[in-house]
């Protein structure tokens, strides 16, 4: 087997494109998804039966179906349909971007959601029947108790999704979108050196994981802080 | 010792079965195609691979006498997949180029083909320079249009590359492209489709000097016997059927 190198310096310029638009993929659609999937699972921990099936059939169609299928249906499906071609809507499905970032965006709520719900249900109830002694209301309660220590709780998970996140995102490659996976597909088909240049983009993967395990443990660290309180040994000195 | 009795039997087993697929594998040539190339290569409502590469495959086949095995396989990954060894030969309208020549030997051509724009028929796109300026065209990813594209146009007009053909006709369908660069005969029959309705070929054709031929492994003795083979079904008539059976006029 001959190894190329200088295949692989060649080519990085455009694999490091790549990790833009990968980038952009995976935060904006992460950002979006975590804003719609704190409602979501406010009614999904709700008391309310019917509140708490609203966003089943939701969730359950994202997390029951493949994120390509998904891809597929926005992408190719949408613009089978004259009605959504002549609508309002077509500016931003026309956009291959677009329709990737509206894909992932409801995937990922779909699963931050259960996520968030699950949380949510694990605070102790102690700290909440100390919210009502206080005499808080329900909005005060969900803002001072309840979201922050889901969000302490879902943490460690939520940095799971956002890594299986960047690595679904590889999918965008199928719809003509040029992220590192469609740059390495784009290359391969000139060099015929698919090792070199697949072996260039997963060390480029590893290293946005790398970097966003880091961050999440920054982020872990100074939202559960409480938990790192150590008695100090000499009190008063 | 009965866990090394295990062992040995367990190994015997293994030994006898490899030994017997490898026996299969040396006296059966296993050809890969795409199938999802229309009408050249594509996959019926059985689930069979049909369509001209693979008629041809079979002529071939049956004019060398060899037992053959034809497996679908995507586009992209279609020439790693030959050097892995994953199959012996590509019969999947492949163009001959340099890049390819690189890593794979090619037989003698089996058909020739040039380029042609599609666009919307009511569109004022004619493949002139300047109105291709900003323009979206689309191509599929790994061709020698998509290559085209990007060599001769890629900086003016923004180049989309898809993972079939398919997807480049329901995009073109779509709207989302001005026009597709593609290779002519499986866009003939395209627009004779009622997907294609609405459609029709802009411009002049380009002629890249473009040869199809069967892709095998660089050394590997099957690129003359494929020759051969592809001089004795054109001699003989079995290429002008296959031909006719799915073009008008001849495309060797």
């Amino acid at each position: 087997m001959n190894w190329n190198w200088s295949v692989i310096y060649e080519y990085m310029p455009r694999l490091i494109d790549g990790v833009w638009v990968t980038l952009e993929l995976v935060f904006l659609s992460g950002l979006l998804g975590l804003i719609l999937a704190v409602p979501l699972a406010l009614m999904r921990a709700s008391h309310n039966r019917w509140l708490r099936m609203l966003p089943f059939g939701y969730i359950f169609f994202f997390r029951g179906t493949p994120l390509l299928v998904q891809i597929f249906l926005i992408y190719y499906g949408a613009s089978q349909f004259d009605a959504i071609k002549e609508s309002a809507l077509w500016p931003i499905l026309k956009e291959p971007y677009w329709c990737a970032i509206i894909a992932f965006t409801l995937n990922t709520a779909a699963y931050t959601a259960e996520l968030i719900r699950g949380a949510i249900q694990a605070i102790p109830k102690g700290e909440l029947e100390a919210a009502d002694a206080f005499g808080m209301s329900r909005p005060m309660k969900i803002r001072r108790i309840v979201l922050p220590r889901a969000f302490g709780i879902v943490l460690p998970a939520y940095g799971n999704e956002l890594i299986l996140m960047l690595k679904s995102s590889s999918l965008a490659s199928t719809i003509t979108l040029l992220d590192i996976t469609g740059a390495a597909r784009t290359i391969i088909a000139r060099t015929y050196t698919p090792l070199e240049i697949f072996f260039a983009a997963g060390m480029l993967y590893l290293l946005i994981t790398a970097i966003m395990i880091g961050c999440f443990r920054l982020i872990e660290h100074r939202l559960n802080r409480y938990q790192h309180y150590k008695v100090p040994t000499e009190p008063g000195r | 010792m009965k866990a090394s009795k295990l062992i040995t039997a367990a190994s015997l087993i293994l030994a006898t079965s490899m030994g017997s697929t490898l026996a299969s594998a040396a006296d059966k040539i296993r050809i890969a195609t795409e199938g999802a190339y229309a009408p050249f290569n594509m996959t019926d409502e059985n689930g069979e691979l049909v369509g001209f590469d693979v008629d041809i495959a079979k002529a071939l086949c049956a004019q060398m006498e060899a037992d053959c095995e034809i497996v679908a396989q995507d586009w992209d990954g279609i020439i790693p997949g030959l050097m892995g060894r994953k199959y012996d030969a590509i019969i999947a309208s492949m163009s001959i180029t340099e890049e390819r020549l690189r890593v794979v030997d090619f037989s003698e051509p089996y058909y020739s083909n040039v380029l042609a724009y599609i666009a919307p028929a009511d569109s004022d796109f004619d493949a002139s320079a300047a109105s291709l300026e900003g323009m979206t065209i689309g191509a599929q990813r790994a061709t020698v249009a998509g290559q085209y594209l990007e060599d001769e146009l890629g900086d003016v007009v923004n180049v989309k590359l898809y993972d079939t053909q398919d997807n480049a006709y329901l995009d073109l369908g779509a709207g989302r492209l001005d026009a597709l660069l593609s290779d002519k005969f499986p866009a003939f029959d395209w627009l004779r489709s009622a997907e294609g309705e609405g459609f029709e070929f802009k411009g002049e054709d380009i002629d890249i000097d473009d040869k199809i031929a069967i892709a095998v492994r660089k050394g590997d003795d099957l690129k003359d016997k494929f020759s051969a083979a592809i001089k004795a079904i054109v001699d003989d008539g079995t290429y002008a059927e296959i031909n006719e059976k799915y073009f008008p006029f001849s495309i060797y």
